[in-house]
């Protein structure tokens, strides 16, 4: 593999627009209230790119290059970055990539190009993919808050609270079941929720298309990366879902405890380890390694507030009243970064949501309400001190050395936007109690 | 005596003692076996572990092909075993057994994850979650083990592959005693259930041959199901042959929310959903609510729907079983049913909700033997008969699956490792090294181009620095210890790393 300067592994290169608007734009912005940022974002998307896109003026110097190599622990096979890892070497029944500690993990999506990875890259930070300029994907998956945002329930475009808390992304290549109600099955389809709901990027195909087609930047990359013009949609989605796929989480001490080497987590570990994946905790039979997700929906009782539940789950998507609060299981991996916890932030800490298991079968279930809840929820009495084994055990599926570079400059030359600070934040659960 | 185990490991080969199945014939041998395998250069050895001793220090020093042999005893711990290759072989003397005690405080008294375990002669009493279970281990045997009021499950392996259990007694058990869960190519061969809610379930498993066991006086004997919810979705080809299912009328004691509690007491077998569950030669007798009930999804309710998971039963074949004595008094929706047909008493055979279709492809032998229903639109099973002459002769019906030992694999599944070899060292260095160093970029730490600069060939050089890393360069930090990789393999980390060109 041969490495442009420009384009160097893992670390890539920026080489930020010279614009003069780029450069006024970057550091009072980011001092500036929302409103007055949202207003002059909007018009910079408005007034410059789109007329200057009409008016057919000669594209602008290629100041982003992307890379040739693939980002790490992926190596160039057949011209697409293929996963080298060692859950590699490991089958699981039935490929199902469910099981204990030496258990291969589901089906990848990999094989995209560096290329397409790294133009999704882009475009993951780039809040011209929101209607006003104001968000990118990283507003509620920011790389620094574990590729969520570390609040309750996630802040669409306006400013709005939208009804669930933002899932991490790591390892989401591996996910063929996802968002909370497990409604969609591939990262393609799922990206279409967030970039065209009024509430949280705002965005419409059309005005994505034009925009994006609008930016010489943008349609040379995509010709690079996808090759043809003018940019598709499928295309858009495809370089993201590569991008996303590339996110990942499998070296954490865990992981060196489950290939073999056992001094890598201490004795409250293994014992918290042992309490996890007990038959009273039962923790490990819907959090299954090596995902430390069964990618499966279920019924847990968890209130949405005191008393309440609000939020149906799968049944709102199915109408089925035995989904009535179905929910799938998240991943555990790098749980410490994405508090509070649950689909709607109700528990602040893991030892909260830990406790959540030992409260008794439907303890938080509002009167009046009858819920199918899931078998494995019971009253396993578990004791503080188990409690605590278990946050600390999924303290060491902690792992991010394979972080992405963020951009320091997006082609649209938009600031790169990360989670948001809003006066009215709801980063404490009730479950904090 | 010393209290840890080490003075006493002896040389032994370890595949040599699978064979012995008593410990008196192991004892007496040992020393013999010892000279042999010593002169042999057998690698295994023998941990012994006493009163007093804990068993988790003999499995942490243990290597892959060790056995461990546990003296009569009282102990109180959870062993859990995530080596491959080990064996725990309790050593029961004049009747002593070494007794794992949990005091109802501890949660399971043996959990495992790595390949080829096995674990026989325990008696295992009073632990709050599962006595025996594996969690993706292959290659597995658990047999000669004891195991009273312990446990949720009383042997429990999930997500196994080829395994063996074989010859435990289990009683007192709030869920199922033997749990075969999300498994395949299990034998399940003269155990004895009791006393417990369920006696054998089979979920979501492929490839089960459920023989000669004992079960009596649990809530329902013998299970094969597909529950809904769980990631592995199917359940087929098990055979149910020549048990004993016998009155199963203990009242229902299992736990709220789990799924057997809703099995009616007086159940002897019970298919939901499993497809091609061939039921032969059992005999079946004074189960007070039904001897067979084969049913769908719909037999379970409070249970979230699962759209992958098929909810009827297709291709069960209920072949030559001896049954009487069933249905005496048959409970709630059973007595309900039966009603409708004008009786007051249970069935032999029950199928119904999604079971009774023919397009199902089910079938039945000698259907008029039992007092059956919902079986109308079975097709009829061949149901040939054996001759003693025939038997002795060894000709066996094509048709019967009498003639098939086993379910287990002729070979044992294959073994989870990364091999210290070439293709091994590109998983280790693209895996981890490769999040540090780039070819000739700086990343975190030092350009792979400057480190072989400075190391040219010596990969040796490497693999011991990269064991025991010392701050280097100034403006790096320091490199995080590998030493959980083998030597060998730091080696060949080095060698790849050295031989790299882009």
């Amino acid at each position: 593999m041969m490495l442009s300067p420009l384009s160097p592994r893992c670390r890539r290169a920026e080489r930020p627009s010279s614009s003069i608007v780029a450069r006024m734009m970057r550091t009072p912005i980011k001092q500036a209230k929302a409103a007055v940022y949202r207003l002059l974002t909007l018009l910079l998307v408005t007034s410059l790119l789109v007329p200057a896109a009409a008016k057919g003026e000669s594209p602008a110097p290629l100041e982003f290059r992307l890379t040739d190599t693939c980002p790490a622990s992926f190596e160039l096979q057949d011209g697409g970055c293929v996963l080298r890892n060692r859950y590699k070497a490991y089958r699981s029944l039935r490929d199902a990539g469910v099981g204990g500690l030496k258990t291969g993990l589901p089906l990848l999506r990999e094989g995209f190009t560096p290329q397409q990875i790294d133009l999704g890259r882009y475009l993951f930070f780039d809040p011209v993919l929101s209607a006003d300029g104001s968000v990118s994907c990283a507003s509620c998956h920011d790389p620094a808050k574990g590729f969520a945002d570390g609040r309750a329930q996630a802040v669409g475009i306006s400013g709005q609270t939208l009804p669930r808390s933002a899932p991490s992304l790591w390892n989401i290549g591996f996910f063929s079941t996802l968002l909370w109600d497990g409604s969609k099955s591939s990262l393609e389809e799922q990206m279409q929720g967030p970039l065209y709901s009024p509430v949280e990027m705002g965005n419409n195909p059309a005005q994505l298309l034009e925009v994006l087609n609008g930016n010489p930047t943008y349609r040379t990359l995509f010709e690079q990366a996808l090759g043809s013009s003018p940019i598709a949609l499928d295309q858009i989605y495809t370089a993201i879902t590569a991008f996303e796929s590339s996110l990942i989480s499998l070296n954490s001490r865990y992981d060196l405890y489950a290939h073999g080497y056992h001094a890598a987590l201490n004795e409250e570990e293994i014992a918290g380890l042992n309490v996890f994946r007990s038959f009273v905790a039962r923790c490990a039979e819907c959090h299954t390694p090596p995902l430390f997700s069964n990618q499966q929906l279920a019924v847990l009782g968890v209130a949405d507030a005191p008393g309440e539940l609000i939020d149906l789950g799968a049944e709102a998507i199915t109408g089925d009243a035995s989904q009535r609060g179905a929910f799938r299981v998240p991943s555990l991996r790098n749980i410490t970064r994405t508090a509070p916890y649950m689909h709607r932030g109700q528990k602040a800490t893991l030892e909260h949501a830990a406790r959540f298991y030992t409260g008794g079968r439907g303890h938080e279930v509002p009167e009046g309400e009858s819920l199918m809840i899931h078998w494995h929820i019971w009253e396993p009495q578990l004791t503080d001190r188990e409690i605590q084994l278990l946050a600390t055990f999924m303290g060491a599926l902690t792992d991010e050395a394979f972080m992405p570079e963020i951009p320091t400059a997006v082609p649209s030359g938009l600031p790169v936007t990360q989670a948001r600070k809003f006066a009215s934040g709801n980063d404490v659960g009730f479950g904090a109690q | 005596m010393p209290k840890t185990a080490g003075p006493y490991k002896q040389p032994i080969g370890g595949q040599t003692m699978f064979n012995l199945t008593t410990n008196s014939l192991y004892r007496a041998g040992a020393s013999a076996l010892t000279l042999w395998l010593a002169a042999c250069g057998a690698q295994a050895t023998i941990i012994e572990v006493r009163e007093g001793e804990r068993i988790q220090d003999a499995v942490n020093q243990a290597a892959p092909g060790d056995e461990i042999l546990v003296y009569p005893g009282l102990y109180s711990e959870t062993v859990y075993v995530d080596k491959d290759d080990i064996t725990l072989r309790g050593v029961v003397e004049g009747g002593n057994w070494p007794h794992l005690d949990g005091n109802k405080q501890l949660n399971d008294a043996i959990l495992y994850s790595g390949n080829g375990f096995s674990v026989e002669w325990f008696k295992i009493t009073h632990y709050k979650g599962n006595a025996i279970m594996g969690q993706a281990g292959n290659n597995f045997s658990i047999r000669n083990n004891w195991v009273i009021n312990s446990g949720v499950y009383g042997i429990f392996p999930e997500f196994g592959e080829n395994g063996l259990i074989e010859n435990n007694i289990l009683s007192g058990i709030e869920d199922a005693a033997i749990y075969v869960g999300m498994s395949d190519y299990i034998d399940v061969r003269n155990n004895q259930v009791f006393d417990s809610v369920a006696g054998i379930e089979i979920e979501n498993s492929r490839h089960v041959l459920v023989e000669g066991n004992l079960a009596k006086n649990n809530t329902g004997g013998i299970l094969v199901f597909i529950t809904p919810g769980l990631p592995i979705k199917s359940s087929y080809d098990a055979i149910i042959r020549r048990n004993f299912v016998l009155d199963n009328n203990t009242p229902n004691f299992g736990i709220p929310g789990s799924l057997v509690s809703q099995i009616p007491a007086g159940s002897g077998i019970i298919v939901m959903s499993g497809d091609e569950v061939i039921i032969e030669d059992n005999v079946i007798t004074g189960n007070n609510n039904a001897g067979i009930i084969v049913t769908s999804q719909d037999f379970v309710t409070e249970i979230a729907t699962d759209t992958g998971s098929d909810p009827n039963p297709d291709a069960v074949q209920i072949r030559d079983n001896v049954m009487f004595n069933n249905g005496a008094s048959p409970e709630g929706e059973m007595k309900l049913l039966m009603l409708t047909k004008f009786s007051t008493t249970g069935p032999d055979i029950l199928a119904y909700q999604g079971a009774t279709a023919a397009e199902r492809g089910s079938c039945i032998s000698r259907r008029n033997a039992y007092r059956a229903h919902g079986v109308d639109d079975w097709a009829d099973c061949d149901s040939p008969t054996i001759r003693a002459t025939d038997a002795i002769a060894g000709r066996e019906p094509s048709d019967s699956t009498r003639a098939m030992a086993t379910k287990m694999l002729p070979e044992p599944a294959a073994p989870r490792v990364i091999n210290d070899d070439a293709s091994g060292a590109e998983i280790v260095y693209q895996g981890i090294c490769a999040g540090c160093h780039a070819y000739n970029v700086r990343l975190i730490g030092p350009p792979t181009l400057a480190i072989q600069a400075q190391y040219g060939e010596d990969a040796g050089s490497i693999a011991a620095y990269i064991a025991n890393p010392e701050k280097k360069r100034p403006d790096f930090p320091t490199m995080p210890p590998q030493d959980h990789l083998s030597e060998p393999m730091r080696q060949l980390v080095g060698e790849y790393m050295l031989a790299l060109t882009n």
